[in-house]
């Protein structure tokens, strides 16, 4: 049993943030690595990306917006309740080096998987320039928290209720116009997010890590049910990935695969609230 | 009535006896039954007995209770009301009378001596004559769960068998002086041994006697495929139908865990040293027993959130009750072992960091990387590896979906690719979810199906298509990006391949479709790079498998042992198993040397002290 630690609701009790005693975990998690999660007995495994980690207090920092039954199932949970399994770390982690000045590009939830990278981007002594983007003022994450990791930060809301108007791309854009020395654009959100980042920077031939997201059942490289296609070969996201080169993603296919038990979620969602 | 108490009765009509005297037949019908009986006296009282159908023991009915060591005063016929008790010869083991009835076992009469003595088995047969009526009784079926209903339920099918059809079966052993059934099987468990003691009706010791060398019975029992290892070599087979080596073994399994027999083994001293083990499947479950019971502290590390490995996650409720494993892994935590979940080793932990604190690491991971056949179209949705497919229902328990919160992949007509027993396990759990048609593509011929023909046999009689000689090349998707038919090509069978069998060959253009809304391939899987990721220094061959010392199953690192799937490829449960018990073995020679070592040390330094 893995105990919360620490509950806290953003965007509207949409998006919560759990700080998790996994002390094990938090020894060894790496940015961009995930756990999977099992909340009960009959529940599912979810993959959950590492937002942030403590070795100290032995604790990990999960991100997640509500979207069908076992994360409203793990909303329902408060400080002191546990989860049955968390597995991890998994995948691998992000390669971090020293290479000048990169982008980061966070979009919706995708920004607490970010902030967890830029930090280590920043600590390996980048010139960090961070665009975030939500849908509007509320469902903006770690907004501060990402000020205090970036040298430069813009915020972006669809309906600009909050910084620029419109989406991350226009930022984006401007900035691969104005400077040269950008080296590396990371792009962490919506899988059409993260499509239109890539179709950009390939105009610029600046290389583009993503972090992906399919359906996962064990992840641990066992069911094959996290298989993208990266460069034209099957990859399995659970042990190749979970960050590749945007070049080479099938966008479209991981689009359709991510939207398949969209009816199943609906009935279990369904289901537990009868 | 069922199938299997038809065949029962009609081998007790095969023992005709008839009396010495006026020849009638001693059979006679009872209670429905044809068996052999007789007049007799004890003490004076009249009553009637049975010959059972082993000819080894024989019982009284119910008016007399005889006791072992009993002797009865005479015994007649019940027609010409004769003695046929034998005046002039004494049993040939305790010296009592004994009777003279005629049989006709095959298309010979002989005699055959009933000792008077309650409990002595004496019958005056010459050992060729016992031998060649042991071989008129047939093999014995298991009961099993209707074809019809079954395949709406995930229970198990076969029901085992009862103790009067092991009894029955075991008879049929012929206790060979050299037994190949022993070589046959990859542990070596005492085959004849443990049959000996089931016809002497100690189910539980039986059991006892397989757990010397094999540790999971009722798993055996169930999933080894014996035609290939123990049975293939019985000697009855080679005329007849060899003896049910494993129905026998999951019967006293089965009966020992159900009268909550099973004892726990005495377990040595402690050694002070420490095993980790990586994968809690068959092979890692025998090597942490052994050294558990060897007196050595031992740790499982499982990835998944429950125990087992495959046979949790891969083999169908119907084919291995997951309680079953459950009950045998218990058994392991009161030897002592412990058991840490959802420790994925090769991150959370790596082997040289097990190193730092265990004596001894054993890598049993399995080989459970999916492999998919590189043909357009398979990501389309509802294409599924077996891998998958199996989780989904087996360990995540999707069938029991929206109760469980992992979807059920479901289809009306199913596809599933490949002719292993996983396919075999895939297709025949897809007929459980209410699949209308479901159809194995499988590359070669039947007579290649690498699946084990009781499971080949089950899959048919449950409904389940076989579309031979054929090969998929597209994966064909709808609108909304998921299957909807597979192109296939015809095969026919060329010359053979290194492994032997005749390598497919695709005739041009036979193309056809075959409709279908699910498809799972079960072609095969491979090792999981995780591991390796983290230990670059294992030494793997052009596979991708741990390469070990075949004597000792060490590996290139010292103190790490590997067995099981991840240094042969897929292959069965026992034979991890078998692997698993070598590396015991060699681990404890190792770690003893060890221990001596260090002992002679510390008696030298402290004589230096003195």
């Amino acid at each position: 049993m893995f105990q919360i630690v620490r509950k806290q609701e953003m965007a509207k009790g949409t998006i919560i943030r759990f700080d998790i005693s996994a002390p094990k975990i938090a020894l060894k998690v790496k940015s961009g690595q995930f756990v999977i999660l099992r909340v009960n007995d009959t529940g599912e495994r979810i993959p959950l990306t590492v937002a942030d980690k403590d070795p100290f207090a032995g604790t990990i920092t999960i991100i997640f917006q509500v979207v069908g039954k076992t994360t409203a199932l793990l909303r329902s949970l408060n400080e002191g309740d546990s989860v049955k399994d968390v597995s991890g770390p998994l995948g691998r982690a992000a390669e971090i080096e020293n290479i000048g000045t990169v982008v980061m590009v966070g979009g919706g939830t995708g920004v607490a998987i970010l902030h967890h990278v830029a930090k280590a981007f920043k600590d390996a002594g980048n010139y960090v320039i961070g665009i975030i983007g939500a849908k509007d003022e509320a469902m903006l994450i770690l907004e501060r928290e990402m000020k205090g990791i970036c040298d430069e930060i813009i915020v972006t809301t669809d309906d600009g209720s909050y910084g620029q108007m419109g989406f991350v791309t226009e930022p984006l854009k401007k900035y691969l116009e104005e400077r040269y020395d950008i080296k590396l654009v990371y792009a962490i959100g919506p899988i059409i997010m993260m499509k239109n980042v890539v179709k950009l920077t390939r105009s610029f031939n600046v290389k583009t890590m993503v972090s992906l997201n399919p359906i996962m059942i064990d992840g641990t490289g066992m069911c094959g049910g996290c298989r993208v296609k990266v460069n034209n070969t099957t990859k399995f996201c659970c042990v190749d990935g979970p960050d590749f080169d945007g070049f080479e993603v099938d966008f479209d296919e991981l689009m359709h695969r991510n939207s398949l038990y969209l009816q199943d979620e609906k009935d279990s969602l369904l289901a537990s609230i009868r | 009535m069922l199938d299997q108490e038809i065949k029962y009765l009609k081998f007790r009509s095969y023992l005709n006896t008839y009396c010495p005297h006026c020849h009638n037949t001693l059979n006679k019908e009872v209670r429905e039954e044809k068996s052999l009986n007789f007049d007799a006296k004890y003490k004076g009282k009249d009553t009637e007995l049975i010959l059972s159908p082993y000819l080894d023991v024989f019982e009284a009915n119910s008016t007399i209770a005889l006791e072992n060591g009993d002797l009865l005063d005479d015994l007649t016929c019940p027609k010409c009301k004769k003695s046929i008790v034998k005046k002039d010869m004494p049993c040939g083991e305790c010296g009592s009378p004994v009777g003279e009835v005629i049989i006709s076992a095959f298309s010979k009469l002989m005699p055959f001596y009933i000792c008077l003595k309650y409990g002595c088995e004496w019958h005056g047969l010459t050992k060729a004559d016992e031998k060649r009526i042991k071989l008129k009784i047939p093999r014995q079926m298991m009961p099993e769960q209707d074809q019809t209903l079954r395949v709406h339920n995930h229970q198990e099918v076969p029901y085992g068998y009862t103790s009067e059809l092991a009894l029955l079966e075991a008879g049929r052993c012929l206790q060979c002086k050299k037994p190949l059934c022993v070589e046959g099987c990859p542990v070596n468990v005492d085959i004849p041994g443990f049959i000996r003691l089931v016809t002497e009706q100690k189910f539980d010791v039986a059991a006892r006697k397989i757990k010397e060398t094999n540790l999971l019975p009722a798993v055996c029992g169930r999933v080894c495929p014996q035609e290939s290892q123990c049975e293939a070599k019985c000697i009855l087979g080679v005329k007849d139908t060899p003896v049910a080596i494993g129905r026998l073994e999951r019967f006293v399994a089965d009966f020992e865990r159900k009268m909550d027999l099973v004892k726990i083994p005495e377990i040595k001293e402690s050694t002070g040293q420490k095993i980790a083990v990586v994968g809690s499947g068959p092979g890692g479950l025998t090597l942490a027993a052994d050294m558990c019971q060897l007196g050595y502290d031992v740790t499982v590390y499982e990835a998944l959130h429950e125990t087992g490995g495959v046979l949790t996650y891969g083999i169908p409720e119907f084919r291995l009750p997951k309680s079953i494993v459950q009950f045998e892994i218990n058994f392991l935590k009161e030897l002592g072992t412990r058991f840490e979940l959802n420790h994925v080793i090769g991150n959370i932990l790596t082997i040289d960091e097990l190193l730092e604190h265990f004596d001894a690491v054993f890598i049993g991971v399995g080989a459970g990387l999916p492999s998919f056949m590189k043909v357009p179209g398979e990501s389309l949705g509802n294409v599924f590896s077996s891998n998958e497919y199996l989780t989904r229902m087996n360990l995540m328990k999707a069938y029991k979906f929206p109760e469980y919160d992992t979807p059920m992949p479901r289809g009306n007509r199913v596809v599933v690719v490949g002719g292993g027993n996983v396919a075999m396990d895939s297709a025949r759990t897809a007929i459980r979810t209410g699949s209308t048609e479901v159809t194995i593509v499988y590359r070669r011929s039947r007579h290649e199906l690498p699946a084990r023909q009781e499971e080949v046999h089950h899959a048919e009689e449950e409904g389940i298509k076989f579309k031979l000689l054929t090969t998929p090349i597209r994966y064909i998707g709808t609108e909304n990006n998921t299957i909807k038919a597979i192109e296939c090509l015809r095969m026919e069978l060329g010359e053979p391949d290194a492994s032997g069998r005749r390598r497919p060959v695709p005739i041009e253009g036979s193309n056809f479709i075959i409709d279908c809304d699910l498809v799972v391939i079960a072609i095969g899987t491979g090792p999981n790079p995780i591991l390796f990721q983290s230990t670059p220094d294992l030494k793997r061959n052009k596979w991708g498998y741990i390469e070990v010392d075949p004597e000792t199953n060490e590996t290139s690192k010292e103190f790490v042992y590997a067995g099981g799937d991840i240094v042969t490829g897929s292959a069965t449960v026992i034979q991890a198993m078998g692997a698993g018990r070598i590396a015991a073995n060699a681990m404890h020679k190792k770690l003893t040397a060890i221990r001596e070592q260090e002992q002679k040390k510390k008696k030298k330094v402290k004589s230096e002290k003195v």
